[in-house]
């Protein structure tokens, strides 16, 4: 990056630690931040819809649905992480090119199946071979984007499921006396009550898919685990810049990163937690009455 | 969202172009001399040289992709990429479930790397998985301590966790010349594996014949050798 890097083996001392950590991998290492927080940004969001959706769902008058928003719930949070990520992620891969080649390539003759082997045709592969490997990268992301979501979705269900049963009854007959429908009490009630009792678990939702996030690396997306054991191994003079075993050192870099991030987003939660309690049966909302009084 | 999902992949790919004839080259790159990847993020490596090289004579356009050591064969045989060039041993037990290209590093010598002359060979012997290293370590008596990274293998000796570890010799022959006396071979070397092959599918059977072919020129007009020699230093066993 700068010209004195131009010969690593000639450098020493602190321009070296420079060159070090401005060389092509570090980059990379530093850009992979990002990648989490996307992941994060794009993941709560749509796991707390997929949790919206499973809640309702569950709640249900009509039987099928309500043990569809059940079933996701109790399967998903059943099988562990891992299990369910490495399972789920090959599934849907295999899933959508075998959609894809029944749509593509109908007059294909071979089994998809071979053995060990799961070969489609080769225009139905997603992506395709001759795609650029920025694609690649964004289908792998995309994937675990999604598989997030759903495993997350499927906690956030269980939460906001209990947040809706724990809503005071009255406070629903109240509506229902004021004539108002069922989709009315629903959407003007229930939900923005509701969001006083989901909140503690949801903060704690969003505190652990921080943590999870290195689950990443298991599914092959170059994140910041990924990043931090491939640069802290130690490096042969094979390499521009040869050094012993460091990964102490970066895997402290990824604990002070997560310990910051999760302290911020406490502090954060802390607040919107205190908005929303205000004027409410709960005991946190008696702490600020008495706060102000 | 699926359904979504599906809209947007093959939105994204029938704009592509139809090309075919791109042949994914997996690596692990992890593994230096062999495959690693260099400060500025790009594989290198012997194999790399190779690999290039096979493919500009076999006419192929080539892509490399990075793949974590122990799901690598099952992602050939999920169709992730088509070739596996990671300083595989041509292996029967592997011959099973895929096909490998003749080889283009002849057979070598594994060896068992500790930190003191003396270091008991049959106690905790560190290797990485699924490798014929790690068979042989369990097959001799030895405690197995297994790694998902060559590196920690390595790293397993320097803090104790194992007596030693047993790898590729012209892996463990940097590691063991940099560490200023540190680490030491110890033991018997061992010959394991018919040499390092190209991992296929094995129904990709023309793929096969153009890299058996690309490779076969290699090794008569003498370029392998010469990487080799660029890559391993004047003393390796060449073809």
């Amino acid at each position: 990056m700068f010209a004195a890097c131009a010969d690593p083996k000639a450098i020493e001392g602190l321009t070296w630690l420079t060159c070090y950590l401005t060389s092509g991998k570090h980059l990379d290492f530093y850009w992979s931040f990002l990648t989490v927080l996307l992941l994060l940004a794009i993941t709560a969001p749509t796991a707390l819809a997929m949790g919206f959706a499973g809640a309702t769902a569950a709640r249900s008058q009509f039987l099928p649905l309500s043990l569809l928003g059940k079933g996701y719930a109790a399967i998903v949070r059943g099988v562990p992480d891992i299990v369910f990520f490495l399972f789920f992620v090959i599934a849907l891969d295999q899933g959508i090119e075998w959609l894809k080649h029944q749509v593509v390539c109908p007059d294909w003759t071979e089994p998809v199946r071979q053995g060990l082997e799961f070969r489609v045709c080769p225009q139905a592969k997603v992506p395709l071979s001759s795609s650029s490997a920025m694609w690649h990268q964004a289908y792998g992301f995309g994937l675990a984007v999604f598989t997030f979501a759903i495993v997350f979705g499927a906690f956030a269900a269980n939460v906001l499921y209990g947040a809706m049963t724990a809503v005071p009854r009255s406070q629903l007959e109240t509506a229902e006396a004021y004539g108002m429908s069922h989709g009315q009490v629903f959407r003007r009630i229930l939900v923005p009550q509701m969001w006083v009792y989901a909140l503690p678990g949801l903060l704690n939702l969003w505190m652990i898919l921080i943590k999870a996030t290195p689950l990443l690396f298991l599914l092959g997306v170059k994140d910041i685990v990924y990043w931090a054991r491939e640069l802290g191994g130690s490096k042969t003079q094979a390499y521009e810049y040869p050094h012993p075993d460091w990964r102490l050192w970066y895997f402290l870099g990824l604990l002070v990163f997560y310990l910051l991030f999760t302290k911020v987003s406490e502090i954060v939660l802390a607040r919107l937690s205190a908005r929303l309690s205000r004027g409410q049966a709960t005991a946190g909302s008696e702490d600020l009455r008495r706060a102000a009084a | 969202m699926k359904k979504l999902f599906l809209a947007t992949a093959m939105i994204a790919v029938s704009g592509a172009a139809f090309a075919q004839d791109v042949v994914r080259l997996g690596t692990e790159g992890a593994y230096p001399p062999f495959n690693f990847i260099n400060d500025a993020g790009e594989i290198a490596g012997f194999e790399r040289d190779v690999g290039d090289e096979v493919c500009v004579r076999a006419g192929l356009t080539c892509e490399w992709v990075t793949n974590e050591w122990d799901s690598i064969i099952p992602n050939l045989q999920s169709g992730n990429y088509d070739v596996i060039i990671a300083g595989m041993s041509i292996t029967d037990e592997r011959d099973e479930v895929i096909n490998f290209s003749q080889n283009y590093f002849p057979p070598a010598a594994s060896a068992y790397v500790g930190l003191a002359a003396d270091a008991d060979l049959k106690g905790v012997v560190s290797a990485q998985v699924s490798t014929i290293q790690a068979n042989h370590v369990a097959e001799s008596g030895a405690t197995l301590l297994e790694f998902s990274t060559p590196d920690e293998t390595v790293a397993a000796v320097r803090n104790g966790e194992s007596v030693a570890v047993f790898a590729d010799k012209d892996f463990l022959a940097p590691i063991v010349a940099e560490s200023n006396g540190e680490l030491m071979f110890v033991g018997e070397e061992v010959q394991l594996g018919d040499g390092v092959g190209l991992g296929l599918r094995e129904s990709d059977t023309e793929l096969k014949a153009k890299l058996d072919s690309a490779i076969q020129s290699m090794k008569d007009d003498g370029t392998l050798n010469t990487l080799i020699e660029k890559h391993f230093g004047p003393e390796t066993a060449k073809f």
